[in-house]
């Protein structure tokens, strides 16, 4: 290989003083895995750059300023109409600047597609699991970005002071004044006094273009950093294991795909910008306190609080002399509350409940997490409900559903819809998770149907792909939880589950572990027949799987096999494995057989 | 030596690496069958002899390369041609009128849209089809840094907080803390100018004795006999104070007018004036303006979140989130005729709040 | 001689040129008054406008709102509701209702009102019959909605002070309770706009000439007509009514494509058979 001169000129006067020969080498050989979800954040990486771009194109023409004036410029019918400054230099923008609009509309569709990557990459990472040890600190950074996120767009769709966006300044304004105790100082000191008052605009301002962007710009940074340094999860398959990683190298590979993708999200950010109009503030007319319109709804990710506000019922108390607005605070902080904390302690109280310290690196297919699957669809429903509910108006008109009806039917579904999303979720992926045990009994179908001498009619199958076999093993091979030993050999109960909260958290790591066993699948091998895999005594019960453990490797698991326990019997509950108390040390798979129907298996061995 | 999963020793061999995959069909998303492998990182030293080639050459059908070659390029040039666009249509189109500026956004952002398609595009193809196919494993170190680092470094750290006299000396450690502790709330309290304190403001309105109701936009005074249709609704400001957004987001009124009989308890009938009865227009709910007014049901409904207040009824609230009904202004005629307050509103308008009582 | 100048001297000549210069200056008139001021209302019906009228709402009404317009249980009395109530209603398609239910929507004119020739006339006859009964609001006559010196300005804020709460800041309808709804503008003619108002059809509240004047209700009809014929600069509308539309082409539309983009990018070349 020849070195190009270019390359001898530049990169030896860098060299010369930075020494980045080696680094540069390592981080040009480094492995990236491939899969198309893995984009999902550079979707949201893209348009928040985009955001910035057009943002800064934006600050230039924009004036933040709530004094009032009279308008006269290109947008005729609001001719001689008195607003803010704030107002008439986003009509300026949009009417008077060449590319204003463009600019405008790409922003605000780039805010819009910001949140809703945020969105899918977030969900990607919990239904994958790729918040495991040791993903945690991004998965903290990821949520704070999202709550910036939701900040950032409703500061920044705030800022033209249009009749929409006031509104929600309104609402804004009412909510922070029925917080108890300090409510209504908070309501002043941030809008300068009573509402509208002078200052919010400004102050929403320097918060949307420097204050709130530089946190973001830094934790997006150290999201990224973590994510370098700690090397990216990959999905199962062939050679994929929790100590390697599999893929092609940054250098051309990666920067070239991350290129073309970057081009397509303001390709598509172009193409929204030019064809579906967005945020038309001259149709909303200036802010006023005293009007409103029907059908006001503030941008699709405020859309749950919104909703959570519309379901509430009228719950207050006066008492003394001071009023606890229940009807208002509640719906503003303890639903999206209860989200985002849950979501924030789930990796550790996972980690709690199964004692799973090891380190992962390959991600879980959802099916083979029933439990955290079904968590997770069942919070997406309750998150769902009420983002419905936020639009309720426009459903009840364009959908020709009483108005009332609607928040009746929320205030149910609120309760109802996620248990129903829970049990739904999970049986559905017990169901996946046996159909690859059956491929993995008895090999895929062909279509092609062989008669046998004897005149029976049979369809071949053929075995699977030595991929496909990998990625169907899985979970039983690397990735799946530990659960909690319920007792060793002697019958002594493990330390970990001693006691009322080691009773609790013995059953939930049962019910969390739940899984249809695939590892009976290995002592069946091809033969067509396959297991029977049915009944509550399970088949392979007594068949300690290989002990071998990789030697060299990262994690410390414990030597030895545990002994195969006692068979599951219908009801029962048996773990199997080793230890898992102390740090470093982590407890075996296991697939527990559920409690509920009689065609789960025995209990499997411990996993390499 | 690091893979567990049973499989052959990988060919790390060059020839190995630009060879056509055979293997199971793959479905998209998923990495393709593990053939070409190359182990990196696996810690042996580099050898004396140059460094082993990791990455083929060329992909392996050299025709059809061709082929995808020509396309990237096509690609690109319609890229180039489009970014020539968008700046001949910054130029040579205007705005400063509705269709002008419709015509400028179409044509800027088409020419935008195609120029980062066809960069998207190209680059794709480029990657896919141009670049040679190739998978490489790469062994991951444990992220947990050995225990010999970790001793040593447990070590400085001990020595460090030892030669610092941090931990000897705590009359040194615990003046320090005292020291800076007023520092760190410093900049809360810096934030105190802010706003000025609510005091008792949120508790009135601008409403005055005599302060004449005045139709808001149009700003002429209402007499009973202009406002004497049933079923009539008008929203009201109080008289100078027109521009005053501040007095408007608490003083904001709407007037109804019933037949007298239809108005009941708790509607106060002496603050009403032949049967047209005044509301503050400020929702009790979080705040927004109510004045949705629909006159089969005498329901008054707010298109936030649907509180709904009964009229006649002294707005009662009867379905929605608002705890309070909405406050009614004691209302008059003054000695012309025209709709004037009697006083301020008797409760504070608007959201409820801690100090309310 | 010509045969008009040889009856020069004829008794009636003389009341034949003054009733020739009546004619001419009273059609003269006609012709240029009506613009400009707008005071004039509609003529007052005549008597046999009315008798038409009443067989048309025998026809056409009395069975819900009996023979005498007095109401029943179905349908309230329309004694003073005005002609301007009548020709709404009529000319929107809402009446004759279609059913009993939360609201009449706009529909196509009944065919009894709906000849291009006659139909707007008879509707104008029920509409004197029923003004007779109680009086009312009349019908505006064409100068009174005319927009010609209108001001936008004045109407958007109008508009959005008075109307938006209902009809949306554009019109585009808006939800009320038990199944009404505020309808959508975008079909509304100058006229109805104003009678609407002016009427306070079913849930709408009353808008008298009183409360809100002509020239202001002429500005809300300006603001009305002129955003709907509006075109959107930014491309498609997605409705005019807000955020949610935004957000569904923000997943549907966006995110979709960009996952299209991505198993474009990441899928890998299709080189191998099913069976190896």
């Amino acid at each position: 290989m020849s070195t190009s001169k270019a390359l001898e000129g530049v990169g030896g006067f860098l060299d010369d003083r930075f020494r980045g020969a080696k680094g540069f080498r390592t981080l040009f050989r480094k492995i990236f895995p491939d899969h198309w979800t893995f984009l999902l954040g550079e979707i949201a990486l893209y348009s928040f750059i985009i955001l910035l771009l057009t943002g800064t194109f934006l600050t230039f023409f924009f004036q933040p300023s709530m004094t009032g004036m009279t308008y006269h410029g290109s947008y005729t019918p609001l001719d001689g109409v008195r607003m803010s400054q704030a107002y008439a230099s986003t009509l300026n923008i949009s009417f008077d600047v060449r590319g204003g609009l463009l600019m405008r509309q790409i922003h605000h569709w780039a805010a819009d597609l910001f949140m809703a990557a945020i969105f899918a990459h977030m969900l990607r990472i919990f239904f994958t699991g790729a918040y495991r040890k040791p993903r945690e600190v991004n998965w903290l950074i990821g949520i704070v970005l999202l709550t910036l996120g939701m900040l950032e767009g409703l500061f920044g769709y705030s800022l033209p002071d249009d009749l929409l966006s006031g509104a929600g300044l309104r609402i804004l304004e009412g909510v922070m004044q029925s917080i108890p105790l300090v409510g209504t100082y908070l309501a002043f000191f941030l809008f300068g006094g009573a509402f509208p008052g002078n200052d919010i605009i400004p102050r929403l301002y320097i918060l949307h273009v420097l204050l709130i962007p530089g946190l973001m710009l830094a934790l997006i940074t150290a999201h990224l950093f973590i994510m370098f340094h700690q090397k990216h999860t990959q999905m199962p398959g062939k050679g994929r294991t929790d100590q390697n990683v599999v893929g092609a190298p940054m250098y051309p590979y990666f920067m070239a795909k991350t290129g073309a993708f970057f081009f397509f999200t303001f390709a598509a950010l172009a193409l929204a910008a030019t064809f579906a109009q967005i945020n038309p503030v001259w149709l909303y007319g200036p802010y006023t306190p005293v009007a409103m319109s029907a059908g006001s709804q503030p941008d699709f990710y405020m859309g749950m609080l919104e909703g959570a506000l519309r379901v509430m019922v009228p719950w207050e108390w006066n008492v003394a002399g001071h009023t606890f607005s229940f009807n208002v605070f509640i719906p503003a902080l303890l639903p999206l509350g209860i989200i985002f904390t849950g979501a924030a302690l789930w990796p550790f109280i996972e980690q709690w409940i199964i004692g799973d310290r090891r380190e992962h690196h390959v991600n879980d297919r959802p099916r083979n997490a029933p439990t955290r699957t079904a968590i997770g669809m069942a919070a997406i429903t309750f998150y769902g409900v009420l983002w419905l509910e936020g639009a309720n108006d426009l459903l009840a008109e364009h959908l020709d559903i009483a108005l009332y009806t609607t928040t009746r039917i929320a205030q149910v579904s609120m309760f109802v819809a996620p248990v129903i999303a829970y049990i739904l979720t999970k049986r559905i992926c017990l169901g996946l998770q046996r159909k690859d045990l059956h491929l993995l009994e008895h090999g895929v179908e062909t279509g092609v149907i062989r008669q046998l001498p004897s005149g029976e009619f049979t369809e071949i199958a053929r075995p699977l792909t030595e991929e496909e076999r990998a990625v169907l093993d899985a979970r039983t091979q690397l990735s799946g939880p530990a659960a909690l030993e319920a007792a060793d050999e002697n019958g002594i109960p493990a330390p970990a589950t001693r006691g009322a909260i080691g009773k609790v958290k013995a059953r939930l790591s049962t019910i969390l572990t739940e899984s249809v066993d695939l590892t009976a699948a290995n002592g069946h091998g091809r033969n067509g027949h396959g297991g029977n895999g049915h009944g509550g005594n399970g088949h392979g019960a007594g068949e300690p799987a290989p002990a071998a453990v990789p030697a060299g490797g990262p994690q410390e698991i414990s030597a030895g096999a545990g002994p195969a326990g006692p068979p599951a019997v219908g009801g029962g509950v048996a773990a199997v494995g080793g230890g898992t108390v102390g740090g470093g040390t982590d407890g075996e798979v296991a697939g527990h057989s559920s409690s509920d129907g009689p065609d789960d298996l025995g209990p499997d061995g411990p996993e390499q | 030596m690091s893979e567990i999963n049973g499989h052959g020793e990988p060919d790390g061999s060059p020839a190995e690496a630009g060879r056509i995959h055979q293997g199971p069909r793959r479905v998209i998303g998923t990495p393709p069958p593990a053939e070409a492998r190359t182990l990196l990182g696996s810690g042996k030293p580099d050898s004396a002899a140059a460094v082993q080639r990791e990455l083929p050459a060329d992909p392996p059908d050299l025709r059809k390369a061709k082929i995808a070659e020509r396309i990237v390029a096509a690609c690109f040039i319609l890229a180039m041609l489009a970014g020539i666009g968008f700046i001949a249509a910054y130029i040579g189109l205007e705005v400063h009128s509705i269709d002008a500026v419709l015509r400028s956004n179409l044509a800027l952002g088409t020419s935008l849209s195609v120029a980062f398609l066809a960069l998207g595009v190209g680059a794709t193809i480029w990657v896919r089809h141009l670049m040679p196919d190739v998978e490489i494993t790469e062994a991951r170190k444990p992220l947990a840094s050995p225990e010999p680092d970790r001793a040593a470094f447990a070590e400085t750290f001990a020595e460090g907080a030892e030669a610092s006299q941090f931990v000897k000396r705590p009359l040194l450690r615990r003046t320090l803390i005292a020291a800076t502790l007023p520092i760190a709330v410093a900049p809360i309290v810096l934030l105190r100018d802010m706003g000025p304190l609510p005091g008792t403001s949120l508790r009135h309105t601008v409403w005055r004795k005599g302060v004449r109701l005045m139709e808001d936009v149009s700003y002429t005074p209402i007499r009973p006999a202009d406002f004497s249709s049933p079923g009539g609704m008008i929203t009201v400001i109080p008289e100078g104070y027109q521009y005053d957004d501040d007095a408007l987001a608490k003083a904001a009124t709407i007037i109804i007018k019933f037949r007298p009989e239809e108005l009941e308890h708790p509607t106060v009938l002496n603050w009403t004036v032949d049967g047209i009865v005044a509301y503050s227009k400020i929702c009790t709910h979080v705040g927004c303006p109510v004045s949705l007014y629909e006159q089969t049901t005498h329901h008054i409904l707010c298109p936030c979140h649907q509180s709904t207040f009964n009229a006649p009824k002294g707005a009662e609230v009867i379905f929605g989130p608002a705890a309070r009904p909405l406050p009614q202004l004691p209302i008059t005629t003054n000695a012309e005729g025209y709709l004037v307050a009697q006083s301020d509103f008797h409760e504070p308008v608007g959201p409820s709040f801690w100090e309310r009582g | 001689m010509r045969w008009i100048t040889a009856r020069r001297r004829h008794p009636a000549a003389g009341y034949a040129v003054v009733l020739l210069m009546l004619v001419a200056i009273g059609m003269g008139y006609a012709a240029i008054s009506g613009q400009g001021a707008a005071s004039a209302s509609a003529p007052a019906a005549d008597q046999r406008q009315i008798a038409k009228g009443q067989d048309l709402f025998a026809a056409n009404c009395s069975t819900c709102h009996g023979l005498e317009a007095q109401g029943t249980a179905v349908a309230p009395s329309l004694i003073g509701v005005g002609a301007a109530a009548v020709d709404f209603q009529v000319s929107t398609g809402r009446m004759p209702s279609a059913g009993p239910g939360a609201e009449n929507a706009r529909k196509d004119v009944a065919t009894a009102f709906a000849s291009k020739k006659y139909g707007e006339q008879y509707i104008h006859d029920v509409a004197a019959y029923v003004q007779s009964l109680g009086g009312g609001p009349t019908i505006p006559s064409a100068s009174q909605v005319s927009t010609a010196g209108a001001s936008l300005a004045v109407g958007q804020q109008l508009f959005i002070a008075n109307c938006a709460q209902c009809h949306n800041f554009v019109g585009a309808g808006g939800a009320l309770t038990y199944g009404k709804y505020a309808p959508a503008l975008t079909q509304a003619t100058p006229t109805q706009i104003y009678e609407a108002m002016l009427t306070g059809p079913e849930a709408m509240p009353v808008f008298s000439d009183t409360t809100l004047r002509p020239a202001n209700k002429r500005d809300i009809v300006a603001y009305v007509v002129e955003t709907r014929s509006e075109p959107n600069p930014g491309g498609f509308s997605l409705g005019r009514i807000g955020p949610v539309t935004e957000g569904l082409v923000a997943f549907l539309g966006l995110l979709f494509f960009m996952v299209l983009a991505a198993l474009w990018i990441t899928a890998k070349q299709g080189k191998t058979k099913p069976n190896e």
